[in-house]
């Protein structure tokens, strides 16, 4: 069992999944979003990057802001 | 002399035809904030960097703003020092290839004042990265030459704290900021109607930018085109070149007597 933390969410995988596949399973859109992971700023192709046991995930987006 | 209708604000090289520049935070509902926006007629408008909300994981800003029509520019609220505003930058800039900055170290939650030690270190390390930064600041005359020397390309002064709508408290000292300046200074926080953007265009502030005065008013519209005309009309009355005050009065009609009586004193 795979298990990350997404946003101070736990979430299970059965597999290790790519941060596309994950980003995808809770339905976040691909575009402008910014991913940190482990506290380092990803900035490579989503699909490309697999995820492992233990990682911590934040994700952000854009909100209304002065 | 420069007429209103040829007016442009130029920053870092890109022109803008509003000196209105508007926040999207606290509006009642996204499509408010559209409108508003709309109706300000600006063509520059921030916004922030937050965690995605798992529970309504589809719900950006960018579903509502175009960036082909107004210029975006993501801010660094929420960062206590600069590092964390480094970071903030650095994730806007992937999320969206947004290289434009409105730099904001806010450590303390009461009064939301900058700190200027963190602001000024955060701009020189943005600039070095690469951002154009625009930095929230205290009405400091000596901290704006600061940040102008590390590169930045506006400075902009608060007028109030954060969201207080009090106008222009600090004006002596954006004045002097005004006539130092080689970068456009933009009145930044505080200002709560239009009669507060028109006072700070009436200095030569190259522009205002306001979010909670819109955004919280009964009308978030019509205080959008309140505040349009209070920037332009402010701006109208610094190129036109006010006539100055007197302490004694002037007479406004002719001193040449009344009628026939050939006496000189006007009444």
């Amino acid at each position: 069992m795979i298990k990350i933390s997404l946003n101070g969410e736990q979430l299970s995988f059965d597999e290790a999944p790519t941060l596309a596949q994950l980003i995808e399973s809770q339905n976040i859109p691909l575009y402008f979003i910014a991913v940190e992971r482990n506290g380092e700023l990803v900035e490579g192709d989503p699909k490309k990057c697999v995820l492992e046991d233990g990682d911590t995930l934040e994700i952000a987006r854009f909100v209304g802001g002065g | 002399m420069t007429h209103e209708k040829d007016d442009v604000l130029v920053i870092a090289g890109e022109i803008f035809n509003s000196r209105l520049l508007i926040g999207t935070g606290k509006f009642r509902s996204s499509v408010l904030m559209a409108e508003a926006i709309e109706a300000s007629g600006s063509g520059l408008a921030t916004m922030a960097l937050r965690r995605v909300d798992l529970n309504s994981p589809d719900d950006s800003m960018m579903n509502h703003l175009d960036p082909k029509k107004y210029k975006l520019l993501p801010n660094t609220s929420g960062a206590r020092d600069a590092d964390e505003a480094v970071r903030l930058a650095k994730m806007a800039r992937a999320a969206g290839g947004f290289t434009w900055i409105k730099l904001e170290v806010t450590p303390e939650p009461n009064y939301m004042l900058p700190d200027p030690v963190e602001t000024l270190k955060a701009a020189r390390q943005l600039v070095k990265l690469g951002f154009t930064v625009l930095p929230y600041m205290n009405a400091d005359p000596i901290l704006a030459k600061h940040l102008e020397e590390a590169g930045c390309a506006t400075v902009m002064p608060l007028a109030a704290p954060i969201g207080s709508n009090r106008g222009l408290r600090t004006k002596d000292q954006i004045a002097i900021i005004i006539e130092q300046a080689n970068v456009p200074v933009v009145v930044d926080a505080g200002l709560g109607m239009p009669s507060h953007a028109a006072e700070s265009m009436e200095m030569g502030a190259d522009a205002v930018l306001v979010n909670t005065a819109v955004a919280i008013a009964d009308d978030p519209v019509e205080m959008a085109r309140a505040f349009a005309m209070g920037v332009k009309a402010g701006r109208m009355a610094y190129l036109a070149g006010a006539g100055g005050e007197s302490r004694l009065a002037r007479a406004s009609s002719p001193l040449t007597g009344f009628l026939n009586s050939g006496d000189s004193n006007t009444k």
